[in-house]
């Protein structure tokens, strides 16, 4: 199976700026493989380093050390991202554009000729369900409407890689089940799709692999069915292991 | 050059879907009208007063429009954090840079059309004379100043923190360079070192702004216009500060962190 995504002992440190305070470790030697057409589950608690791994692979943020692959090219050469879709954590697109008129001026940075455009945002709108409401002003949609405009953004140049971070954070449970639901169908499409995620109980419906990650290492790597049966319980209760969680004890 | 234009697009839709622009019209234009209702004195010359406020009116309102319009620009990306999704597609950040400074000038641009055009109206219907060339030059060199306004603010946002202090401090160099920026010199000339010196180099750094500004001419029908071969060495003047302050903006840029 062909390599996508391939990290090589990554290493991110962040300088403070504050005297005499040493490097912040964000990441620390990871090594990650996704291979084509998986869905692949980036799990860790807050801080654990999901977004800094996230930020490398798209180019924000250079490596202190170790390098970071898509399509086998280096992240650090804007040729890597050509065929890659990513919808950050909560942004608020441009409130004065209609969905339709985003859509439109990201199809135009990818250089997609007018028609090509024009058929790639209807089938986007109807995948994202927006197609009543694609030619309202983005400032007047609920917030998963516009985790939904910011799907279809991601997926304006038909990319062979998705790379989503937390795309169901802050969603009502049906806004969630609207997510998943298209991640389903991406997958069953033949896309590769790298997730980071809070909410287990998704990672564990659409996911074919995942990684733990905790303080900047990864801690667990594998299918969701194999993690489950080696520590014989659900994906929460291995999570919480794996991450070394205690609980306290109630008197 | 398909990524500068798309962002520039963007830049434009903001500018006239926002009520920046038309509360600015709407002002210039009742203030101009309303001047050119009074007849102060019975001077039959009231109609220079009228061009005089009106293109006072109109250099206040592109200077807002120009600053305000970029002041906002690349913080909101980073606040809203749509940097994020635009830099995941192959769009470099000088490609950013030079799209929002396109942007911004192309619509300060329309709007500088919209206030002339305004102006010709109100003072062609007071004196039957429509000196269209002389509107062009002031338009133009006008233009031409406002590059160098909006690479500045381009700059001044990648430094500062928020929009507001970054329109502060452009309305305040900005200002200062119109109002004394060209008399330094002689102010220098009265100076003991090191003040002279200080105030030599400050005068041969600044863009010189005010050689844009050929307002009398039209408000006193000077007769000549000023020579082409000027205008040009104006526009190239304008744009070697341009093309120095949006170089400023790439190398603040480039390695800047993208969270706010």
């Amino acid at each position: 199976m062909s390599v996508i995504l391939k990290t090589e002992k990554l290493r991110v440190e962040f300088t403070s700026r504050e005297f005499r305070q040493t490097a912040k470790v964000a990441l620390s030697g990871l090594d990650l493989e996704v291979n084509v057409g998986e869905v692949f589950g980036f799990l860790g608690p807050n801080g654990a380093g999901k977004t800094t791994t996230i930020n490398v692979l798209l180019g924000f943020v250079p490596p202190t050390s170790g390098a970071a692959y898509l399509f086998g090219i280096d992240v650090r050469q804007p040729i890597a991202r050509q065929q890659i879709g990513y919808l950050p954590e909560m942004t608020y697109y441009y409130k004065f554009l209609t969905a339709e008129e985003l859509l439109r001026f990201y199809a135009r940075i990818f250089g997609l000729p007018r028609a090509e455009a024009d058929k790639r945002i209807d089938r986007l709108l109807k995948l994202v369900e927006l197609e009543t409401a694609g030619r309202r002003p983005i400032k007047s949609y609920s917030k998963g409407m516009q985790q939904r405009v910011g799907l279809a953004q991601a997926l304006i140049n038909n990319p062979d890689l998705l790379i989503l971070d937390e795309p169901t954070s802050g969603l009502d449970p049906l806004g969630r089940m609207k997510v998943r639901e298209i991640i389903q169908r991406l997958k069953n499409e033949g896309k590769t799709v790298f997730f980071s995620s809070h909410e287990l109980g998704e990672v564990e419906t659409v996911c074919d692999r995942v990684a733990i990650i905790n303080q900047g290492e990864l801690k667990a790597l594998g299918r969701v069915s194999d993690l489950v049966a080696e520590h014989q319980s659900n994906l929460e209760k291995v999570f919480l292991d794996i991450i070394g969680y205690q609980p306290q004890s109630t008197p | 050059m398909n990524t500068i234009w798309a962002l520039a697009g963007i830049v434009i839709k903001e500018l006239y879907r926002r009520k920046d622009f038309y509360v600015l019209f709407v002002l210039t234009a009742l203030i101009t009208i309303a001047t050119g209702m009074v007849n102060f004195f019975h001077d039959p010359k009231i109609v220079r007063y009228v061009k005089d406020i009106c293109m006072l009116l109109i250099w206040i309102s592109a200077l807002l429009i120009a600053i305000v319009t970029t002041a906002r620009q690349i913080p909101a990306e980073r606040e809203s954090r749509t940097i994020f999704p635009l830099l995941a597609k192959p769009v470099s950040r000088w490609q950013v840079i030079l799209g929002k400074f396109l942007g911004c000038w192309l619509a300060t641009g329309i709007a500088l059309l919209v206030f002339y055009a305004f102006f010709a109206i109100i003072t062609g219907s007071r004196e039957q004379n429509w000196p269209w060339l002389s509107y062009l030059q002031a338009a133009g060199l006008q233009w031409a100043m406002l590059a160098v306004v909006i690479a500045l603010s381009l700059f001044v946002s990648i430094v500062s923190a928020a929009p507001s202090s970054t329109t502060t401090i452009c309305f305040i160099v900005v200002a200062g360079i119109l109002l004394v920026g060209g008399h330094l010199n002689s102010v220098a000339l009265n100076q003991a070192e090191p003040v002279q010196t200080i105030l030599y180099t400050i005068y041969f750094l600044i863009p010189h702004l005010e050689w844009f500004d050929i307002r009398d001419r039209l408000v006193y029908d000077w007769a000549h216009l000023v020579p082409w071969r000027d205008c040009l060495l104006a526009a190239l003047y304008a744009a070697a500060y341009t093309g120095l302050f949006l170089l400023l903006t790439w190398l603040g840029f480039r390695r800047k962190s993208l969270n706010t």
